[in-house]
């Protein structure tokens, strides 16, 4: 009993003492919170709180969830203009960013010569400089990676402000109550809010599949503006727990799981991230690290798709179950790269890697547990519906 | 009653004993989304790893306390995990086991030591 293995979380833990561990500006009030604590990234994270991971997942999709992601890498990237900016950050990310319109922000993914994945990534266009937000366990590298295009740019890690995600359906009544601008915003607008008089740096975006907001504010207001929030009746504090199953339910990648250095932006099914301008024949095409594969890829399609799975029956399958073809006999065709039981959908699900011509929603493949051959469906994602409030079409910019 | 340092409880009932887990246990784990549990008929030998529980992030393997043969499992837990977290030591149980040597049982704390450990 004792060997209880907390998964998902043991790629992150990385090495030294747990005294050497980081805390973000929230660590007191987790701990106030009766949070458990634990190593993620080179920070002490809460994984859950009280409510425990399944409660606090269907909270988060019933009302709304408060996550500190402070440990997550937030970077300004600064040239003579936007465009400028923009320009140089295209070199190193294969998506559109130069026509990404004031105040939206889009995914985006660094990419390696191979085409391999080196992270991925959230972009804003904040006027007059480009906003990241990188993964926690790659943020010193994506750092090393970015100072490579100095000094055209300037390349400024945000090391003073914490980030706060406010995820589900409440969200917008609970963020707007302080800021009413909160409540004007679609999917994907970024803004400068007044929170209590402390400015805050917004996107309505998040990780859960949920409508929700990212809220970046300077450290030394980050506990008063996480109590306000948590003072509402809506908002329950979520940990790393119901954070991974609240995206694993709506289909989103974790970094170091789904997609790393060895899967390209094609195979991990991103292929959607790359705009039209930086495609083939695109106005801005290739141009980027990897972009002869990428593109190579997109034209003849790859050996091996990332696709959502679903077990059959309640046993989870965890990352590094092995996918065969048949129910018996014969080498394994895949491997799922995260899974576990989705609290919402009620059943097992899961992501990995499949042979193309066995990707296809509806196929069915089997998962290898404990010795035992467990049919699988692949099926399509998210495995719950998005409830994001996107901007009407014609106003798309 | 007996427990042991896996947290385990092992409850006499005439010649067999009834295993499950205990509350503290439950609570460390969290919510149950899967239990796995031995065929009945079984025959285990003492640390054999013979029921997986699985919460959202968690797995754990549980092991037998004892050398025996498994008379009666607990059916419900396949479609009601939960029944671990809500009544841990009545409808939570796991299995039945008959022991091969009874004296075994000897080796384990009372609630009085369990207590203590976890205290």
């Amino acid at each position: 009993m004792m060997q209880s293995r907390v998964i998902g979380f043991e790629n992150e833990v990385t090495g030294g003492n747990v005294s050497d561990l980081k805390q973000t500006p929230l660590h007191e009030l987790h701990v106030e919170l009766g949070a458990r604590m634990v190593p993620f990234a080179g920070y002490d994270m809460p994984v859950q709180y009280k409510l425990g991971v399944m409660k606090e997942h269907l909270h988060t999709r019933a009302k709304a969830g408060l996550f500190d992601v402070s440990h997550m890498g937030q970077v300004i990237v600064t040239g003579a203009d936007y465009a400028a900016a923009a320009r140089a950050l295209e070199t190193l990310i294969p998506v559109d960013i130069l026509g990404l319109a004031e105040n939206r922000q889009r995914y985006g993914l660094f990419t390696r010569d191979d085409g391999g994945i080196c992270d991925d990534l959230m972009l804003a266009n904040r006027g007059d400089h480009v906003l990241l937000v990188v993964n926690a366990a790659c943020k010193d590298a994506d750092m090393a990676h970015l100072k490579t295009l100095e000094p055209a740019v300037t390349v400024t890690p945000v090391t003073d402000r914490a980030l706060i995600a406010l995820q589900g359906p409440a969200a917008e009544e609970v963020l707007a109550a302080l800021d009413p601008r909160a409540a004007e915003m679609a999917f994907m607008d970024v803004a400068t809010l007044d929170l209590d008089g402390v400015e805050a740096w917004v996107s309505r975006s998040g990780y859960t599949g949920e409508d929700g907001y990212e809220i970046s504010v300077p450290e030394g207001a980050a506990q008063a503006i996480a109590r306000r929030l948590l003072d509402h009746d809506a908002v329950e504090p979520i940990g790393l727990g119901a954070r991974d199953s609240l995206r694993l339910e709506a289909g989103l990648c974790l970094y170091g799981h789904d997609i790393d250095t060895m899967t390209s932006p094609v195979e991990a099914a991103l292929g959607w991230a790359i705009q039209k301008v930086r495609r083939e024949g695109g106005a801005r095409e290739g141009g980027y690290p990897g972009a002869e594969v990428v593109m190579r890829q997109m034209r003849r399609g790859c050996d091996h798709l990332r696709v959502g799975l679903r077990p059959e029956g309640r046993a989870p399958m965890r990352e590094g179950v092995e996918l065969f073809a048949e129910p018996e006999g014969g080498k394994p065709i895949g491997r799922i790269t995260s899974g576990g039981f989705g609290p919402s959908v009620e059943t097992p699900v899961a992501m990995g890697y499949l042979p193309t011509d066995l990707s296809a929603v509806g196929t069915r493949v089997y998962g290898e547990l404990r010795g035992k051959r467990v049919p699988v469906t692949v099926t399509a994602l998210p495995f719950i519906p998005a409830r994001f409030k996107r901007k009407p079409a014609k106003a798309q910019a | 009653m007996k427990f042991t340092e896996e947290h385990e409880w092992l409850r006499p009932e005439d010649d067999i004993v009834v295993v499950g887990i205990t509350e503290h246990a439950t609570e460390q784990l969290g919510d149950l989304v899967f239990v796995e549990l031995p065929e009945a008929g079984a025959t285990v030998v003492k640390d054999d790893e013979i029921v997986v529980i699985e919460s959202v992030k968690a797995a754990s393997d549980i092991c037998a306390p004892l050398d025996g043969e498994i008379v009666e499992v607990n059916e419900a837990l396949a479609d009601n995990p939960a029944l671990v977290n809500e009544d841990p030591l009545g409808n939570g149980w796991f299995f039945k086991i008959r022991p091969a040597d009874p004296e075994q049982m000897d080796g384990y704390m009372d609630e009085a030591a369990y207590k203590a450990m976890i205290a």
